[in-house]
């Protein structure tokens, strides 16, 4: 499958790298062509120098042929406008913006744009290992904007006595 | 009307200032923290700070009562998103954009966001139309009704030269309303024999503007 990942900070190059190890074909798209110094120098990948928002740029990423397209800049807002662009002009099947604010991502998400947070999920992720709690599913994390009572009460923790 | 104007820059100040004198209630928001001081200097308690994106800052700025927000930010991310936030999350009944890069226009409208204002594409039709010599030149756009008040040159080698309006087929609802021939103005009359340099001012439904403009200018006209 091709896959276009837009932005190559360090989760855009992590996942363009793990992609391209799995066999996909992959372009990535940043701003700066510094940004791409994060790539392996063996990277077989497209690289691809321009703003997202940029249908031209996106064809030129093969955006056309893409059957997933990732949404990773540090910027919520360039990644909500991309994965629009991306969806309704092009359909591509898979589509995800990073969001870290979580009210904007589930605003979108309400509005058909699948959306990680990576801060409910980093957030998430600290409260369980300090309370010595397992790991869980993505989805529950996202009930920790309710906080801070919302990732307890949904995961069905007891509250410990005498407090 | 309760406004809500996100974005201090010069554009949101000066937008703020005109409505605030219109009689409008507005309220300003602004994210960065020394420009926000600045403005409450001139706008008082009408001046939200925060992020326009963020759900809670619009909450705070009353964007639930609000009848019409304009995002006009320099980044027109932020001004998208400011937009749909809005009229998804708080049903605004009518929401306008500021474009910066013209290319955007179309983006936003595929988005939902239907009113886009474009001071890049503004100034540059005005620069076209300084540049061309024989064209339409909008003069202004009623406001309702779809019409057009245009003003149009003619020269040598325009094919209405040398003939009479009457014999002239303009498309329908167009009306030629005043003739500047020299130094004097006058109403057209059907008895009108048009002459190079003739400038003439017209009534054109917005619709019709390309097929009235080749009715008097022909073919080959640039366009905008």
């Amino acid at each position: 499958m091709h896959i276009v990942v837009l932005g190559c900070g360090r989760v855009g190059a992590t996942l363009a790298m793990a992609l391209e190890a799995e066999g996909h074909s992959v372009a990535v798209i940043d701003r700066n062509r510094d940004a791409f110094r994060r790539l392996p120098r063996d990277f077989k990948g497209k690289t691809v120098l321009g703003i997202g928002i940029d249908e031209d740029v996106l064809r030129k990423a093969g955006i056309e042929r893409a059957g997933g397209f990732a949404a990773t800049t540090n910027g919520d807002n360039t990644n909500i406008m991309s994965a629009q662009i991306v969806k309704v002009r092009f359909r591509v099947p898979r589509v995800i913006a990073r969001i870290y604010d979580p009210l904007r991502a589930e605003a979108y998400r309400e509005l058909g744009i699948d959306t990680i947070s990576p801060t409910l999920l980093g957030a998430g992720m600290c409260r369980d290992y300090l309370l010595g709690e397992p790991y869980r599913h993505v989805d529950e994390y996202l009930a920790l904007r309710d906080a801070p009572r919302g990732l307890a009460r949904r995961s069905g923790a007891v509250p410990e006595r005498g407090r | 009307m309760y406004v809500i104007v996100a974005g201090g820059g010069k554009v949101g100040y000066y937008l703020t200032k005109a409505l605030c004198a219109g009689g409008q209630e507005v309220t300003l928001i602004e994210k960065a923290r020394q420009r926000y001081d600045l403005l409450q200097e001139a706008f008082g308690e009408s001046v939200v700070l925060g992020d326009a994106c963020e759900v809670t800052t619009l909450d705070q700025a009353g964007a639930g009562r609000a009848e019409l927000v304009a995002a006009v930010t320099g980044d027109d991310e932020d001004n998208l998103v400011i937009c749909q936030m809005a009229k998804r999350k708080f049903k605004v009944p009518r929401v306008i954009a500021r474009i910066n890069n013209p290319k955007n226009e179309v983006t936003f409208q595929f988005l939902g966001i239907d009113e886009t204002v474009s001071s890049t594409k503004l100034i540059y039709s005005l620069i076209e139309q300084e540049v061309e010599v024989a064209d339409v030149i909008p003069l202004t756009a009623l406001r309702r009704g779809n019409l057009e008040l245009v003003e149009v040159a003619l020269t040598a080698d325009s094919p209405a030269v040398g003939r009479m309006l009457r014999d002239i087929a303009l498309p329908p609802n167009c009306i030629l309303a005043i003739l500047v021939r020299g130094e004097t103005a006058s109403i057209v009359t059907s008895d009108l024999r048009f002459e190079p340099g003739d400038i003439l001012v017209a009534i054109v439904p917005s619709a019709a503007v390309q097929s009235f403009r080749e009715a008097l200018l022909g073919r080959g006209v640039p366009t905008r």
